[in-house]
C-alpha cells in the first residue's frame, strides 16, 4: 500500500498528477447550488461554518457587554430597566459560553483542523458533523429570536433554581435558556465523537501517539472532557424543564425537592467547561510558540500530558463554586488543594513555552503577539484562581467583580487572545490569503490594552464590595470612577474588533497569496494548497517526527493504492498508526438537514408541552431513517474490502 | 501567619477593611497569596520579555527551523524542574495558609454566641432576634444591630429563592438557600454602620438588597432591643389616629405586620418600628418623609418588579398615614 515517493508541496504537479486531481476532485467535490448549501459534509466547509457563526455570536455578545457598560458607567442610571439588564448579562455569559467558546474553540478549530493535522481527507462521521452544526445553528437562532421577543433568557448564564424554576421563573424565559443547552450541548458531544474516532482511526501512518500535534492532543482532551461533562448539565437543564413543563418538582424544597443538586449537576459540567474552552487556546499557543520560535515545542511530553492531566483534574474542582453555599470543611480542604493543584500542569506548560523561546528564535509575526499578549492576561488569571481557590479568600471575593475580572483573564486571556493569534495564524491556510501585518499589530495592541483597562479596574472595584449580575449600584460606593474607566477600556476593545473586521474584509480580496505554507510550519495542514481542495491531500501523507514538514525524510513515502472513485480513506492503529484497513465516507446528503430540522421541532415543542419531545421524535425517525439508509454501489464496495481484508 | 495590611481600601463594605475577627483572619490569608503572586507573577514576565527580546529574530523571513538535541536543551530542563519544584513548594504554602485560616475560622463557633436569625426575601432581609419570652421576640428589616466585640451566630435560610449573605468589613459570605438553614459565625470590634449586599444573583432587584450591621456597645444594643421589642405605641394625635386607619383600610394591611393593631401579616417587612430605621427598601434610600411617600405611592418607579403594589389614596390620605408612620418609633 505505501510506496516512496517524494512530497513536494510547492512543486509543480506532474500531467499524471494533474489527472489524479482532477480524478478526486469529481468524486469530493461539494455539491453546487442552493440546495447543495444543505448538502455539504465537507469538514473544511463545516469547519468555516461553524468559525463564522460561533464569531458572529462573539459580536452580538460583544455589544451586549456595550450595553451593560453603558448602564454601568453611572451610578443608579436608567440607560437600561433592571428587566432588560438581566436579559443582557445572561444572555452575554450563555452566548459567549454556549454559542462562542465551546462551538469556536472546540467545534470549529477542531472541525477544521484535527482532519487536516492528522493527515486524512475528512473527518469522521462527516454527515454527522452537518447535523451538529445545524443543531447549533438553530439552537443560536431560536436563543435570539426569543431575545427579540422580549423573551431572552434572564436568570444568569447558570440559572440557578428555585430562581429559574417555575415559582419564581414566569414565562417561557428560562425554558429558552435550558433548550439552547440542549441543542449545544448535542452538538458539542457529536463533535466530540468525530473527533476521537479522526484523532484514534483515521492518523497518517507513522504519526505514532507520542507524535500527534499538540494542538491534536489538545482536542482530544478536551472531547473527552466534553463526553464525561456535558451529561450533567444535559441533567440539570433536562430536570429543570420537565420542573417547569410537567410539574415533577424536582428541585422544589417545599416537597422535598433539592436546590442544591441542581448547582452540583451544573458545576460538574460548568468547572470542566472553563478547561474546554481555554484548553484548546493552550493548545493553540504551544502551536504558534512552535513555529514563531522555530523548533520543536521544548517539554513536548511534560505539554501533552499537562493537557491530560488539566483534563482529569478538571473534574475534582467543581465545588469550588460552591464554596459559600456552607459545606463541611473537610471537604473545603479537598476542593481547594485539588482546586490549587491545578497550577501545577499549567505551571508546567508555561515554563515550557518559555523555555522554548529561551531556546528558539522568535520571530515576532502578528500570531506570536497574541501569544505574548495570551501570557500577560492568562498568567493573571491563573494567579487570581489561586484566590479563588482558597475557601476564606473565596467567600469574601465571590461573586463580586473580583470573579468577574478573574474569569475574564483566564477565558480571554486563556481562549480569545489565542483565537486571534489563531485566525491570524490560519487565515492563510483556509483563505489562501495573508491578513496585513501592521492592522494585525495595530488590533492586538487596541485589544490588548483595551482589554486591561476594561478588566484590570474590576479586581479593585471588587475588592471594594461590588457584586456581580447588579444592574446598577449607588453612587457612594467609591465604585464610579473605576466603573467609568471599565467603560472606556470597552471602547478600544471595541475599535480593535472593528480594525480586525476591516483587515479581514480588505485580506480576503486583496490580500496577499499565501502559498502552501507562508510560516514554513511543521504540521500537516501546511503540506497541502491554501485553501486546501475538498480531497485535503493530492498525496495523503506520512509521518516521520512530531513536525511532520520539519522532520520529513528528503524522499518521504505517501499513501497510494486507495480507491480514487469513491470516497475512501485509510484507517490506522490506535498507538502506533500502522495502516489498518480502508473504509469509504457517506456522499453529501440533505438529510442530516432535515434531521436538524425535526430535531429542533422537536426540542422547541418540547419548551412548550412535553408532548414535543413524543410526537416531535416521528419526524426524527423519518428523517433519520432517510440519513442511514443504505446505498447500493458503496455496499458493494465495502463488502468487496471486507473480503478482501479478511483474506 | 503574615498579617499585612493592604492599604488604600477604606470603606464599610469593602473585605480589605476589616472590623472583626473573621473578616480579619481573612486579609491575613489575602494578603500571603497577594504578594507571593505578585512576585511569581513579575519574575515570570520579567523573564518572558528578558529571552524574547534576547532571542528576537529580525529578518522578516522565517528562518529555518533549528534542530535540537538533548545536550542543546539541558539547561532548559533543569531550569523548567527549578521552576516547578518552586511552585509547588508556592503553592503548599498558600494551601497550608488557607487551611489555616479555615480552621481559625471554623473555631470561631461558640455555643454561648449570640443568635440573630436571617432571612432572605426577594428583595430584603427579615431579622429576628429570638427570646425564650416569645413576646419578647424582636422581628425588624434590613438594619441589623448587634452587641460589640460579642461573638454572634448568624442563623440563616431563605423564604423563596438563594440569597447571600455578606458583610465584607465583617465575615465571607454565606448563601442563604430554600430547604437549607445555615449558621455562620462573626464578631465585630469596632463601632460603625457596615454594609452588606446580596451576593446571589436573585431576581429583578438582585441590586437593590442592602442590609446594615450596626454596631454599638452592649448597653445601648440592650436598649435598642428593648425598645424594639415593645408593642406599637397607640396614635395619639388625630392625624396619627386617621393615618392608622388608612393603613388598616389600605392594601397595607394584606402584607405589613405592626404589633399592637389587628395588621399581622408577614409578606413585607415589620413595620413595628419602622421609622426607628435609617434606610427603606433594603438600604435603597434615606428614611425620609419625602422618600416613604413616593415609596408608597409608586415603589415599582423605584424598585421595578419589587412586591410592594402602588397604592392609590388621596393627597390627604398619604399626609395622615405618613404621619402615623413616624409615630412608630
Amino acid at each position: 500500500m505505501i510506496t516512496t515517493t517524494a512530497i513536494e508541496s510547492t512543486a509543480e504537479l506532474t500531467e499524471q498528477e494533474r489527472a489524479q486531481a482532477a480524478r478526486l476532485d469529481a468524486v469530493w467535490s461539494e455539491p453546487r447550488g442552493f440546495w447543495g448549501w444543505f448538502k455539504a459534509v465537507h469538514h473544511t466547509t463545516i469547519g468555516k461554518r461553524y468559525a463564522v457563526t460561533a464569531f458572529i455570536f462573539f459580536l452580538l455578545a460583544g455589544l451586549l457587554a456595550g450595553g451593560m457598560r453603558l448602564q454601568l458607567a453611572f451610578p443608579e442610571a436608567h440607560v437600561l430597566s433592571n428587566d432588560l439588564y438581566n436579559q443582557f448579562f445572561t444572555m452575554h455569559g450563555s452566548t459567549m459560553m454556549f454559542l462562542f467558546a465551546v462551538p469556536m474553540m472546540f467545534e470549529a478549530l477542531s472541525v477544521y483542523f484535527v482532519p487536516l493535522m492528522v493527515g486524512t481527507r475528512n473527518i469522521a462521521f462527516p454527515r454527522l458533523n452537518a447535523y451538529s452544526y445545524y443543531l447549533y445553528l438553530f439552537g443560536g437562532l431560536m436563543f435570539y429570536i426569543a431575545f427579540l421577543c422580549n423573551t431572552g433568557a434572564d436568570r444568569g448564564w447558570f440559572s440557578y433554581v428555585p430562581l429559574a424554576g417555575p415559582d419564581y421563573g414566569p414565562g417561557k424565559r428560562p425554558d429558552f435558556w435550558a433548550q439552547l443547552i440542549t441543542f449545544t450541548e448535542v452538538s458539542g458531544l457529536a463533535v466530540a465523537v468525530e473527533t476521537i474516532v479522526t484523532v484514534f482511526k483515521l492518523r497518517a501512518p507513522g504519526m505514532s501517539l507520542n507524535r500527534i500535534p499538540i494542538f491534536v492532543w489538545g482536542q482530544v482532551v478536551v472531547a473527552f472532557m466534553v463526553i464525561f461533562s456535558l451529561p450533567g448539565v444535559v441533567l440539570s437543564s433536562t430536570m429543570l424543564l420537565l420542573d417547569r413543563t410537567c410539574n415533577t418538582q424536582l428541585f422544589n424544597p417545599a416537597v422535598g425537592g433539592d436546590v442544591l443538586l441542581y448547582q452540583h449537576l451544573f458545576w460538574w459540567f460548568g468547572h470542566p467547561e472553563v478547561y474546554i474552552i481555554f484548553i484548546p487556546g493552550t493548545a493553540v499557543i504551544s502551536t504558534i510558540v512552535t513555529t514563531f520560535c522555530r523548533r520543536h515545542a521544548f517539554g513536548y511530553l511534560v505539554l501533552v500530558l499537562s493537557l491530560v492531566a488539566t483534563g482529569f483534574m478538571a473534574f475534582g474542582l467543581w465545588v469550588h463554586h460552591m464554596f459559600a453555599t456552607g459545606i463541611p470543611q473537610i471537604a473545603e480542604s479537598y476542593f481547594t488543594a485539588a482546586s490549587m493543584m491545578i497550577a501545577i500542569p499549567t505551571g508546567a506548560q508555561i515554563f515550557c513555552w518559555i523555555a522554548t523561546m529561551a531556546t528558539g528564535k522568535v520571530v515576532l509575526k502578528t500570531p506570536m503577539w497574541w501569544a505574548l499578549g495570551f501570557f500577560f492576561t492568562f498568567i493573571m488569571g491563573g494567579m487570581t484562581g489561586i484566590f479563588v481557590a482558597s475557601v476564606p479568600v473565596d467567600l469574601q471575593i465571590h461573586d463580586t467583580y473580583f470573579v468577574v475580572a478573574h474569569f475574564h483573564y483566564v477565558l480571554i486571556g486563556g481562549a480569545v487572545f489565542p483565537l486571534f493569534g489563531a485566525i491570524s495564524y490560519w487565515f492563510p491556510k483556509v483563505t489562501g490569503r495573508m491578513l496585513s501585518e501592521t492592522l494585525g499589530q495595530i488590533t492586538f495592541w487596541l485589544f490588548f490594552v483595551g482589554f486591561n483597562i476594561t478588566f484590570f479596574p474590576m479586581h479593585l472595584v471588587g475588592i471594594r464590595g461590588m457584586p456581580r449580575r447588579v444592574y446598577t449600584y449607588p453612587p457612594n460606593m467609591g465604585w464610579t470612577t473605576l466603573n467609568q474607566i471599565e467603560s472606556l477600556g470597552y471602547v478600544l476593545l471595541f475599535i480593535a474588533v472593528c480594525v480586525f473586521l476591516a483587515n479581514v474584509s480588505r485580506s480576503l480580496k486583496t490580500g496577499s497569496l499565501a502559498g502552501p505554507n507562508p510560516w514554513k510550519a511543521g504540521t500537516l495542514e501546511w503540506a497541502t494548497t491554501s485553501p486546501p481542495p475538498h480531497y485535503n491531500f493530492l498525496h495523503l501523507p506520512t509521518v516521520n517526527g512530531r513536525e511532520a514538514l520539519w522532520d520529513a525524510a528528503p524522499n518521504q513515502p505517501v499513501v497510494i493504492g486507495l480507491d480514487e472513485d469513491a470516497r475512501s480513506f485509510l484507517t490506522t492503529r490506535t498507538l502506533d498508526a500502522e495502516p489498518e484497513g480502508r473504509d469509504e465516507f457517506p456522499r453529501p446528503s440533505i438529510w442530516p438537514f432535515l434531521a436538524a430540522i425535526a430535531t429542533s421541532i422537536a426540542f422547541i415543542g418540547s419548551i412548550f408541552t412535553p408532548w414535543g419531545i413524543t410526537i416531535g421524535a416521528i419526524p426524527v425517525a423519518i428523517t433519520m431513517i432517510g440519513w442511514f439508509w443504505p446505498e447500493r454501489q458503496p455496499a458493494e464496495r465495502r463488502r468487496a474490502r471486507e473480503i478482501w481484508q479478511s483474506e | 501567619m503574615i498579617l499585612v495590611h493592604v492599604p488604600g481600601f477604606p470603606g464599610n463594605q469593602t473585605s480589605l477593611n476589616p472590623v472583626g475577627p473573621g473578616a480579619e483572619r481573612i486579609e491575613g490569608e489575602f494578603a500571603l497569596i497577594f504578594w507571593i503572586t505578585a512576585i511569581v507573577y513579575c519574575l515570570v514576565l520579567i523573564a518572558l520579555v528578558v529571552y524574547v527580546l534576547r532571542r528576537r529574530h529580525s529578518l522578516n523571513i522565517m528562518p529555518e527551523p533549528m534542530p535540537t538535541t538533548p545536550q542543546s536543551d539541558r539547561w532548559a530542563k533543569v531550569a523548567v524542574s527549578g521552576a516547578m519544584v518552586v511552585t509547588v513548594l508556592l503553592l503548599f504554602i498558600m494551601m497550608i495558609g488557607s487551611f489555616v485560616t479555615g480552621h481559625a475560622l471554623g473555631n470561631m463557633n461558640r455555643e454561648t454566641a449570640y443568635t440573630i436569625d436571617v432571612y432572605g426575601h426577594q428583595w430584603w432581609w427579615e431579622v429576628h432576634y429570638p427570646n425564650d419570652e416569645p413576646d419578647k421576640t424582636v422581628v425588624t428589616a434590613n438594619e441589623i444591630h448587634v452587641p460589640l466585640g460579642v461573638p454572634l451566630r448568624i442563623h440563616g435560610t431563605s423564604r423563596d429563592v438563594i440569597h447571600s449573605f455578606w458583610a465584607p468589613n465583617v465575615q465571607g459570605k454565606r448563601d442563604l438557600m430554600p430547604g437549607y438553614e445555615t449558621d455562620v459565625m462573626m464578631q465585630i470590634d469596632q463601632p460603625g454602620r457596615w454594609r452588606g449586599q446580596c451576593a446571589e444573583y436573585c431576581g429583578e432587584q438582585h441590586a437593590h438588597m442592602s442590609f446594615y450591621m450596626v454596631a454599638e456597645p452592649g448597653p445601648q444594643f440592650q436598649q435598642w432591643l428593648s425598645q424594639q421589642a415593645a408593642s406599637s405605641v397607640p396614635p395619639s394625635t388625630p392625624q396619627a389616629v386617621r393615618g392608622q386607619q388608612v393603613f388598616l383600610g389600605h392594601a397595607c394591611v394584606m402584607c405589613h405586620t405592626v404589633r399592637g393593631t389587628p395588621a399581622g401579616s408577614r409578606v413585607g417587612p415589620d413595620l413595628t418600628h419602622v421609622a426607628s430605621r435609617s434606610t427603606i427598601a433594603a438600604g435603597l434610600l434615606p428614611n425620609t418623609i419625602g422618600n416613604l411617600g413616593g415609596w408608597i405611592l409608586n415603589a415599582q418607579s423605584i424598585k421595578p418588579g419589587c412586591r410592594m403594589p402602588p397604592n392609590h389614596m388621596t393627597g390627604s390620605e398619604l399626609q395622615d398615614l405618613l404621619a402615623y408612620l413616624e409615630t412608630l418609633k
